[in-house]
């Protein structure tokens, strides 16, 4: 970001009802699903109770946009299986923790005598490794286009001997055009702000022509997100499908190029099992054959089934498929709670559910 | 503080020269052990308090309790421990906190506070002259709203047994009416008395070191006064101190308990700048942060005025403010009209974001 911003001018109430009467002007007169995927956008719509000032009709759903409800069972159990088995150090985030396996979560195997320990980023992994050399130290990485870019300068900046990761990043473009196929009911996206930094709103061209479908990349500020929704109602009514950049102050058309050189340097695109969605082609990053060596799989040939998804009632994989939103679920707020959380969802911070329990949200109010 | 039951729970402990001034001295065990240099502390102590008795048997008769004659009304007791960290932050300290937090706690149930206890327990090696700054603290508080220390107790713990000092405090006070947190009734007006999350984020900032642009001080201090002036004007339903979980827990239980419902204006209420910045930053809601001076009080809408002009007369109630209003809806809930005009539910918070502030 170049400028700093004083966040607050960014909550002026006169400006805001000043959108807020464009957005009533904007009203379709039907019902219009639109698309954000990023738990950000989501917490700044629930914090601020941006939902009840969207015309009637128009609904905005997370979609796939908390990087850990969506990584795989089958990644977490083969987190597990090597901080149980393999007698690793096991680094990750601190949402990982919790978030059920098939049948143990990091947490529960840390219970168990496993090393597990949160990181704040892959360079504090690297730190325990070199504080370790006796000791191998797994960082299993999780994120979007986000985290992509520090996974990737860490592996290619030499990192210790004992030192691998457990890759699952995975890339928002092609998750977008996943849920269209899915669900067609998608009329718009809110691009996410942060992703965008770094792929440039460039990166949505492909997906707004192909699908017909207009991309508003948004920012985070409640005035950022209800201009981004404006935009969007606005190409609806103009019969337009376009990438327009609603963020510029932090957004440029081609992105991050440093941090792109360094995720195409240390990573090709794969195929990625996403939780609640299933097989998206080409939607992963794995490590380059040159890097090879820093990936755990290999190194510790480790595989593991899929197993079990949800526990039976959980609504996660709609909520994450923009289906449904999490008071569409009964064991919202009654049997699953941030405290004992049943679905993914509920366990990340960025994850739906979570956001809307703390934020007390509601589709109307 | 004194008390003919009190003993040492350290065993093993080593004496000391008795022969150095107090002020340059630490606390040892035998300051615990219900002996001579108990006694020596606790005849030093008591000095600090003007106020040392509230019937026939009182703190200087070092007897096995302490006896009240109280005045006509209900008799209102509240019990706390006080185990702030750290024990000084800027506006305050573990001593003012403590006897404001107890004397709030009478206040807000409407009660004038008469008198208290204080149990004290500390770490071995614990400076004396620390101690008494604490005390001093303390007995100001009790000074201003008129309420006596009658009887106490000390006990010292080992050395990395504890952390510095804990205190314990029963507070004693008599109401003309009861206020409770379950009176309002929908059309009530909601007024807090001042700005919210000045306690928790000064704690928070002090512990963590983090630096601060224009200090952030602690709201501690004893509402007794403003609370008695809210009270003289009548048309009070309902009180509560926003304490742990601050605003958000104090509405919520108050609209959960009165089976009404709460809606509040973001805009309304009142956050100072600094206090907002630091919060936005560490990603919390000064809305869960606790105040340790504040009070939220429903008052009937046709006495609300008055009760505002009353408050702010006061220095600690200059930015009061009437923030929203109890509604027949929503029953059990608290729904924020946020800044930016949207609307949600104001959430009972899990547990509140700064551990050990109070």
């Amino acid at each position: 970001m170049t400028a700093v911003t004083d966040p607050f001018r960014l909550r002026d109430p006169a400006r805001a009802e000043k959108l807020a009467r464009t957005l009533r002007r904007l009203a379709p007169g039907r019902a219009v699903k639109l698309v954000h995927v990023c738990g950000t956008h989501e917490a700044a719509i629930a914090e601020h109770g941006l939902r009840s000032l969207l015309p009637e009709g128009v609904e905005v759903y997370e979609g796939p946009g908390c990087p850990v409800c969506v990584t795989s069972t089958a990644d977490i159990n083969v987190a597990v299986k090597l901080a149980l088995e393999k007698d690793v150090v096991l680094c990750t985030f601190g949402d990982m923790l919790r978030v059920p396996g098939s049948e143990l979560t990091l947490e529960e195997a840390r219970a168990q005598g496993a090393d597990v320990r949160v990181v704040l980023s892959a360079a504090d992994a690297v730190r325990i490794a070199r504080e370790n050399p006796r000791k191998e130290v797994v960082f299993f990485a999780v994120g979007f286009e986000t985290t992509a870019p520090a996974t990737a300068a860490v592996l290619l900046g030499s990192p210790p001997h004992n030192f691998s990761v457990l890759c699952s990043h995975k890339l928002i473009p092609p998750a977008l055009e996943a849920l269209l196929r899915e669900n067609t009911a998608v009329e718009g996206f809110l691009a996410p702000g942060h992703v965008s930094v770094i792929i440039g709103a460039d990166a949505y061209r492909e997906l707004a022509r192909k699908h017909r479908i207009p991309v508003v990349v948004g920012g985070f500020e409640p005035l950022d997100v209800l201009y981004a929704v404006a935009l969007l109602l606005k190409q609806l009514r103009d019969g337009r499908a376009e990438v327009e950049n609603a963020y510029p102050r932090a957004v440029r058309p081609e992105g991050n190029p440093k941090a792109k050189e360094l995720m195409g340097r240390a990573f090709e695109v794969v195929d990625a099992v996403w939780r609640g969605i299933g097989t998206i082609p080409a939607s992963g990053l794995g490590i380059r054959e040159e890097l090879s060596r820093f990936d755990a799989r290999r190194r510790f040939g480790v595989e593991a089934g899929v197993g079990m998804e949800e526990p039976p009632g959980c609504r996660c994989p709609e909520v994450i498929m923009a289906k449904a939103v999490p008071t569409d679920c009964p064991l919202f707020g009654t049997a699953c709670t941030p405290l004992s959380p049943v679905g993914p969802c509920m366990v990340g911070a960025e994850g739906a559910c979570a956001i809307w329990y703390k934020y007390g949200e509601r589709p109307r109010l | 503080m004194p008390s003919g039951t009190s003993t040492g729970s350290v065993p093993g402990s080593k004496g000391r020269s008795m022969r150095k001034p107090l002020s340059e001295e630490k606390i040892t065990a035998l300051h615990g052990a219900g002996g001579e240099l108990m006694n020596r502390l606790v005849a030093e102590l008591r000095e600090l308090f003007p106020l040392r008795a509230a019937g026939e048997v009182g703190l200087d008769d070092l007897d096995d309790g302490a006896s009240l004659s109280l005045p006509q009304g209900e008799v209102v007791v509240t019990t706390d421990s006080h185990v702030v960290k750290p024990l000084s932050f800027p506006g305050g300290d573990i001593g003012k906190l403590a006897a404001s937090g107890t004397v709030n706690d009478l206040a807000v149930m409407g009660a004038r506070p008469v008198a208290m206890t204080l149990g004290l327990i500390i770490e071995e090696g614990f400076p004396i002259s620390e101690l008494k700054k604490f005390l001093s603290s303390l007995a100001e508080v009790l000074r201003e709203v008129g309420a006596a220390l009658v009887t106490g107790d000390t006990k010292v713990m080992g050395k990395g047994e504890m952390d510095g000092l804990v205190m314990n405090t029963t507070g004693i006070g008599v109401a003309e009416r009861i206020i409770r947190d379950s009176g309002l009734r929908p059309g009530d007006k909601i007024i807090i008395t001042g700005p919210v999350g000045d306690h928790g984020m000064a704690v928070l900032a002090a512990r963590e070191g983090i630096p601060v642009e224009g200090e952030i001080k602690s709201d501690v201090s004893p509402i007794w006064p403003l609370v008695e002036r809210a009270l003289s004007i009548g048309g009070v339903t309902a009180m509560k101190d926003p304490t742990r979980g601050g605003l958000a827990a104090a509405l919520n239980e108050m609209a959960r308990k009165s089976g009404v419902g709460i809606t509040v204006r973001e805009e309304e209420i009142p956050v100072r700048p600094e206090v907002r910045g630091l919060a936005e930053l560490l990603g919390i809601s000064p809305l869960n942060l606790a105040c340790e001076g504040r009070a939220v009080i429903g008052v009937s809408p046709d006495r609300a005025e008055a009760v505002i002009s009353a408050l702010r007369e006061h220095p600690l109630g200059r930015d009061a403010r009437i923030i929203g209003e109890a509604i027949p809806e929503h029953r059990g809930k608290v729904v924020l009209e946020t800044r930016v005009g949207g609307r949600r539910y104001l959430e009972m918070p899990l547990g509140d974001p700064v551990p050990r502030i109070c």
